[in-house]
């Protein structure tokens, strides 16, 4: 199974990436578009015959040790 | 008898040699330079982290570095109340170890810095010795992921023990801003609370030779070895 996992900044952490994004769609008209913020996205594969425990124990410990790093950034599983 | 050291190398270290020279000139002992795939670390009083991009600053600055199988050994170093210098990138992996509080994040102005900057002893340690309190240090940097934070809780602990070695300050002869890159407080530098660990994103490898503009960087190995 694909695996997709969002790794972003916590909200209370400066994302100056975003803010410069959002400057230039402001820039090139799109006046809506606030609050950016930009994370990252990691896509891996695991396989299907894992258990939902199994597999959501192996996530979370490979975020912990090593995809996120807990004192500034937060990760979601997506669906 | 002589004061021993060694510098690690990671693929990305681009400051090692510069560290081994340092430590060479400085310290007149042996220093031993170690690939990061090394099991063990000789007996030595001092490990420096050098300045690089290791791995590529890949998934986030120092992340890669701080698994690689050297790692354990360096713990069990500073586990054992030796000294261990992280420099720039050896910061940031002494961090992601999570040997030092906090992390480094973006430049607050997303620029990469590599200039001369302005800092000051904040407390009292042994890698801070022979500077004196109120003493303007310049120390190139050059970074770009160096803007120190950690939540209010840790801020208050590194204050409490003491644990903030250096911070940016304003030049005398110079119009570079007091705080360079948005660091909380200015923090250029942390120790652990042992304060046998320091980290520090200004390079002293780069300021110590009378070709360099300064020589201040000499300070923090001539406190150690004092």
């Amino acid at each position: 199974m694909r695996i997709k996992i969002l790794i972003r900044l916590k909200s209370q952490i400066l994302e100056p990436q975003g803010k410069v994004i959002e400057q230039s769609l402001n820039n090139l008209g799109f006046n809506e578009f606030n609050n950016i913020r930009q994370g990252k996205l990691i896509e891996l594969d695991l396989p299907d015959s894992l258990s939902k425990e199994e597999k959501d124990q192996k996530i979370d410990s490979a975020c912990k040790k090593l995809l996120v790093n807990d004192i500034i950034e937060e990760y979601e599983v997506l669906g | 008898m002589s004061f021993k050291s060694a510098v690690i190398t990671f693929p990305g270290s681009n400051c090692d040699r510069d560290a081994l020279c340092y430590l060479q000139d400085l310290t007149k002992g042996v220093v031993y330079n170690i690939w990061h795939e090394e099991a063990s670390l000789p007996r030595v009083d001092l490990v420096i982290l050098p300045g690089g991009f290791s791995f590529g600053d890949y998934l986030r600055s120092g992340a890669m570095a701080s698994k690689s199988k050297i790692i354990n050994d360096v713990i069990k170093h500073a586990n054992d109340d030796r000294y261990l210098l992280g420099i720039c990138n050896g910061f940031q992996i002494l961090t992601e170890i999570g040997l030092l509080e906090g992390a480094l994040i973006q430049n607050k102005n997303l620029k990469f810095l590599g200039k001369n900057c302005f800092i000051k002893k904040k407390f009292k340690n042994n890698f801070n010795l022979s500077i004196k309190q109120d003493q303007v240090l310049q120390i190139p940097v050059a970074h770009n992921e160096g803007n120190f934070y950690c939540d209010n809780e840790t801020l208050k602990s590194l204050k409490n023990n003491e644990q903030i070695a250096f911070e940016y300050c304003k030049g005398e002869f110079s119009n570079s801003e007091e705080n360079i890159n948005g660091s909380i407080e200015a923090i250029a530098g942390i120790t652990n609370k042992k304060k046998n660990i320091l980290g520090m994103m200004p390079h002293p490898e780069r300021a110590y030779s009378d070709f360099h503009p300064s020589q201040d960087g000499k300070l923090i190995i001539e406190s150690l070895i004092s």
